[in-house]
């Protein structure tokens, strides 16, 4: 029998994703995929499965048990509080849920999104090829809808996981910026030079307002030279669009693929998890970078990425004089987190 | 130089506009226009047809090509330099792989707003029927949602304002007028448009392969069909044979 993963709390926001339903664009059709596509590799990589799917879950959290037989998880995203019945485990960790144990991931000081990838596969339809879910148009996942307490995933194709917790270090992972860095442009010539500088130089808050489909800015207004409304054309992930009360939108994961308004800039590829990962309330700030500088950084990111993660023992006070003299013989540098 | 070439085939340059380091705009002009869209359209077909390694998805709209690339594995400059080539050969080289005949019911009964539009246009709602199915269109592009194709070709006495506020979501297969435009909304969504048909095909459905049926750039018709009709077709590819196409595909020269 297989084992199946029990949804028993999700707050809103949880959805099962995978890198994203790509090739049907020209058709409406939106790619979704996860918000923070780094920690969501971070996870899948760790579970052995870069294409593979995984539960999505936001700042309401998640509580799972494991019915039928034992999962392996791997877990990754903002720095959220995990913990495997009563024992804490590293935001990012790999683990084995086994039937009548509970797992619980809750948002703790920072982070937005949290991935939890199965050592196997969950046993859904490929909607257009992808697992995706894209809630608004009934698309993927489980029954085109995001998940819900009650909710079973079947688990087929299981790989084995590691028997005791380990941490997933990804070099990637949690890279906090100061600045979030933006190309200009599609439609900067639709801005005066003082509105691009405004854009650059001010704090912006991100509203409760925000979701999937956009984070919505709250700052000072930005106002078009002549009007707002364009002809729709293709919009990007991280767009930073100005729609008519002047409050920057940047569309995200499940953003249309076209839209009617003018984006007066991009948040680049390497800086979009670290956008997504932001919490409403929390501020951010722009710096606008070269189409140069923006390859560097997605090249170093990727570079890291093909680098893969690596697996450490979690360290933990209930380890026995043994495990920890065995772990230093071995030369490993021991972590304090957990202590 | 390219440019010069353009202008010497009376040619404006599109320009190429950075969405991010991952994505370039290919614009060719800023409005909703025949001419425009054929050029938008041309360099799609040409695109998909050279199959540059890199090239990720495209997304033609009314005026600007959407290119979503891999920036790790074709750099802007090549990109644009494969695209100056490619914009040379213009609108002409715009011809569409096939028409369309989508049945349509402009009965009141089923097309919700067909009265209420007819009564902003100075139109009876036959008048209005008789001018929509008229029309010679063409799938500008997809947008809002999946399955949603706007078209161009609306004949220019339909063109009408947008409503006051949104209507709620549309009937599945609803076709719509809004601006100079018109519409096939595969999945319910609210709308600032006016539905004035609805069509039993379905633009999208997951059953059934291809589970979208117009690509942008192909000719539409619609064949008008009363309320009977359309029932009865609905319920052939609605249920009792969902991988079933109706509406007719012609394929073109």
């Amino acid at each position: 029998m297989s084992a199946t993963l029990r949804i028993l709390k999700a707050g809103p926001g949880a959805s099962v994703q995978d890198i994203g339903r790509h090739g049907f664009l020209h058709f409406g059709v939106t790619p979704a995929g996860p918000m923070d596509a780094g920690a969501f590799l971070a996870a899948t990589l760790a579970a052995g499965d870069a294409k593979g799917a995984g539960v999505e879950a936001s700042l309401g959290g998640l509580e799972l048990a494991a019915e039928g037989g034992e999962i392996g998880l791997a877990i990754a995203g903002g720095g959220f509080d995990v913990r495997l019945d009563a024992r804490a485990l590293p935001p990012a960790c790999v683990m084995k849920l086994v039937p009548g144990g509970r797992l619980s991931v809750r948002a703790a000081a920072a982070g937005a999104w949290v991935y939890l990838a199965p050592f196997g596969r969950f046993d859904l339809p490929l909607i257009l090829g992808s697992y995706a879910t894209h809630a608004r148009s009934g698309l993927g996942g489980l029954e085109g809808r995001m998940l819900r307490a009650g909710d079973a995933l079947e688990i087929v194709d299981p790989r084995p996981a590691p028997v005791e917790p380990m941490e997933i270090l990804a070099p990637w992972l949690g890279a906090h910026r100061a600045k979030l860095r933006v190309m200009l442009g599609p439609q900067q010539d639709y801005f005066s030079p003082e509105t691009i500088a405004t854009l650059l130089s001010a704090r912006w808050r991100l509203s409760e307002r925000s979701d999937r489909m956009a984070y919505r800015l709250e700052g000072p207004n930005l106002q078009h030279l002549s009007g707002h409304d364009i002809v729709s054309d293709g919009a990007a992930f991280g767009a930073i669009q100005i729609p008519g009360d002047g409050a920057p939108l940047v569309l995200m994961a499940d953003r249309q693929p076209t839209g009617g308004y003018p984006k007066i800039a991009t948040v680049i590829g390497a800086d979009l998890g670290a956008l997504a990962q932001a919490r409403p309330g929390d501020f951010v700030e722009f710096e606008a970078v070269s189409w140069e500088q923006a390859v560097t950084a997605r090249r170093a990111r990727a570079l890291s990425i093909e680098a893969g993660v690596t697996l450490e023992p979690v360290l933990r006070t209930e380890f026995s004089a043994e495990f920890l003299l065995g772990r230093n013989l071995v030369g490993g540098v021991v972590d304090g987190r957990e202590t | 130089m390219a440019p010069s070439r353009l202008r010497a085939a009376g040619m404006s340059a599109p320009r190429y506009l950075d969405a991010g380091e991952a994505a370039l705009s290919v614009e060719f002009g800023d409005s909703v226009d025949p001419q425009i869209n054929a050029r938008v359209l041309a360099l799609d077909a040409a695109l998909r047809e050279a199959k540059l390694a890199g090239i990720e998805e495209l997304v033609p709209t009314y005026r600007a090509l959407m290119i979503h690339y891999e920036p790790l594995t074709i750099l802007r400059d090549e990109l644009v330099k494969a695209l100056e080539s490619l914009v040379l050969q213009g609108a002409s080289a715009f011809a569409p792989k096939a028409r369309w005949h989508v049945p349509c019911c402009y009965d009141p009964a089923l097309a919700e707003d067909i009265v209420e539009a007819a009564r902003v246009l100075g139109l009876t709602p036959e008048r209005l029927a008789a001018l929509h199915a008229s029309g010679s269109y063409r799938a500008y592009m997809y947008g809002f949602a999946p399955g949603w194709c706007y078209l161009g070709g609306l004949p220019p006495s339909l063109a009408s304002p947008r409503r006051a506020s949104p209507r709620g979501p549309t009937p599945p297969g609803a076709v719509l007028i809004g601006g100079g435009l018109s519409l096939i909304a595969a999945n319910p969504m609210p709308t600032g448009w006016y539905v004035i048909g609805r069509t039993p095909e379905r633009l999208f459905a997951l059953e059934r392969e291809p589970a979208l049926l117009i690509e942008p750039g192909d000719a539409v018709r619609f064949e008008p069909i009363d309320a009977a009709t359309f029932f009865a077709l609905e319920a052939r590819g609605g249920i009792i044979a969902k991988r079933e196409v109706l509406a007719k595909r012609e394929v073109l020269a």
